[in-house]
């Protein structure tokens, strides 16, 4: 990238000015995007009269677990909690054996229509799915699914699909076709050569394409609001958060500890697939 | 290609076939149904079954043309989805090019965050940014000194708080793409260009933005289509479109329509029409791509 003299290290700052000046923004940028995640955490921790006071500071001293308690108590949050992760991981596991089937499909095999399913598929990525909201209301009452979780897991199933055999492709790819010819000499069959060889080597980019399903379904407000109308049972986490988020009266420490609550295992995820992430990144948007 | 995978058979079809069920039932089929229900007349007596559906032709669309507060809304969306876009890809930009200059710490320090920001789902980026400009309890109004300024009461202050919360948490999606096409840039071509003395913005325009046109191409094609169709964060943070629906858009609007006001033809309408919009840009992608000579 820099021409290799600027890759030494230097303990002089004055001899760099320019780079210095680069790492002493990117770092204030750093701190800058992460104080509202700083702020949230904080906020959850704060003991009552420090959240709800006028003079806010960047600390605590008293951490507290009050806001945490309302929450869980006040609420059925750790049943929200579970409904989340079912329809998330739902549509993770069913949209990733789909997606790596499919894509499988497009880049393995040349068929007729090949290139006008692959535009096909380009094309839904870009269906704005919040419009489909109506017609999936009425589909998902003549199912019967409404008040169920399974009016949230269908639709994101679908609307994960596209993007995810559109990323998948890449790894599908890199697998080299030597592999396939020599499973086959050696008398695989192509279900075997499929599950067996295939998918254990393609895991990594399923790994990393679930993320944006999960994220998709974890995140889900516009569905959660629309389908689950009268059963709170099947509520998910971003509508048990609004129960605290009253427009006139906020309980900011709730809000903040169930915002908590909601955003660690994202993150979480987030950080242990990200190398992965930006690989395929890469590779969807390079071929 | 090898002969293995040149044999026509069926096999592809059958590893398709549960997409294709799949999208077909819940993408493709809700897509027909939205055009159908939106000419019709569809409201709650509809939907209970009182009245019978009745076929009204253009109805739903030449009530929403006629209707001034149609047209405030497509504005709306569309300056706003422009700023955001336009906002979320230089800073997403950038910072790429941050990245590039610096060393390891500030570079995995900036990532984390980033990757922080983008992990975020939207409700909680909507609720935390809220807490952090609220008029009474936010540390932004003390640090700026704005007393208890509400930023949600006026309309253009309220999209700018949408707007910073859209930036950030879309701005890593643009900056780690775009970073990971300068890497892939090889080194060779930035040395010989610092060579003949050009200048960073120089070696940016004349270099890097040229080599890295693909990846810009699917950055601002997928910004647009995200920033167009924001629901969540405008329905947190303006508590579902501002007051008297000053900050709506299209989205929001669609939703009001259909399940608060129960008009669900006159919802549907709004679907298609931002479904269409969409859709031209996604014509103009695919052209792109095509000129650029992609290979599918």
């Amino acid at each position: 990238m820099n021409p290799p003299r600027l890759n030494r290290p230097r303990l002089n700052p004055l001899r760099h000015p320019w780079r210095t000046a680069a790492e002493a923004s990117a770092l204030i940028v750093a701190v800058v995007v992460a104080f509202p995640l700083y702020w949230m955490v904080l906020g959850a921790f704060k003991p009552a009269g420090e959240i709800e006071s006028t003079e806010p500071r960047p600390w605590t001293l008293a951490p507290s677990l009050d806001s945490f308690r309302r929450v869980f108590g006040q609420q059925d949050f750790g049943r929200y909690f579970v409904n989340s992760l079912v329809v998330a991981g739902s549509v993770v596991i069913v949209s990733a054996l789909i997606a790596f089937l499919a894509a499988t499909a497009v880049t393995r095999f040349r068929f007729r229509f090949r290139t006008t399913l692959l535009i096909m598929f380009l094309v839904a990525q870009m269906v704005p799915v919040e419009a489909l909201t109506i017609p999936l209301f009425f589909q998902m009452r003549d199912f019967g699914l409404l008040n169920t979780l399974g009016s949230l897991v269908l639709p994101h199933i679908a609307f994960s699909l596209p993007f995810a055999i559109w990323m998948l492709r890449g790894f599908v790819k890199g697998v080299p076709e030597a592999l396939e010819e020599a499973a086959y000499i050696d008398g695989a069959s192509r279900s075997r050569f499929l599950w067996q060889i295939l998918f254990p080597l393609v895991l990594p980019g399923l790994v990393a394409t679930s993320a944006f399903s999960f994220i998709s379904a974890w995140n889900d407000f516009l569905f959660a609001k629309s389908f689950i109308i009268s059963d709170t049972s099947q509520s998910t986490l971003p509508m048990a958060l609004l129960v605290f988020f009253k427009p006139d009266e906020p309980d900011w420490g709730g809000v903040m500890a169930a915002s908590t609550v909601m955003t660690i295992p994202v993150l979480v995820f987030f950080v242990l697939v990200q190398r992965r992430l930006v690989s395929g990144l890469g590779g969807a948007v390079k071929d | 290609m090898t002969s293995v995978t040149h044999r026509p058979t069926w096999t592809p079809w059958l590893y398709l076939a549960p997409a294709l069920l799949v999208l077909g039932g819940l993408l493709v089929y809700p897509i027909w149904q939205l055009g159908l229900i939106s000419f019709f007349r569809y409201t709650q007596a509809q939907v209970s079954g009182g009245e019978p559906t009745t076929f009204q032709g253009f109805g739903n669309y030449s009530a929403l043309f006629s209707d001034p507060q149609f047209w405030q809304v497509l504005l709306a969306t569309v300056l706003f989805a422009a700023a955001c876009v336009v906002s979320t890809l230089a800073v997403g930009c950038a910072l790429a090019v941050l990245l590039t200059r610096v060393r390891a710490v500030p570079r995995l320090a900036l990532m984390l965050a980033a990757l922080g920001a983008w992990a975020t789902p939207a409700v909680t980026g909507s609720t935390v940014w809220l807490f952090l400009f609220d008029p009474d309890f936010g540390p932004v109004n003390r640090l700026l000194g704005l007393g208890d300024h509400s930023w949600t009461y006026g309309r253009l202050s309220a999209f700018l708080l949408v707007l910073l919360e859209v930036v950030w948490c879309s701005f890593p999606f643009v900056m780690v793409t775009v970073y990971a096409g300068i890497r892939a840039v090889p080194a060779e071509v930035l040395e010989a260009a610092a060579l003949d003395g050009a200048s960073q913005w120089r070696i940016w325009r004349s270099v890097l933005a040229p080599m890295l046109r693909p990846i810009l191409t699917v950055v601002t094609i997928q910004s647009v289509i995200w920033d167009f169709k924001v629901f969540t964060q405008i329905y947190v943070m303006t508590n579902g479109g501002g007051i008297a629906g000053q900050n709506l858009v299209l989205n929001v609007y669609a939703y009001q329509q259909a399940f608060a006001s129960s008009q669900y033809g006159l919802g549907s309408a709004i679907g298609v029409v931002m479904l269409l919009i969409l859709l031209a840009v996604t014509l103009v992608y695919l052209r792109l791509l095509h000129r650029q000579g992609e290979d599918l």
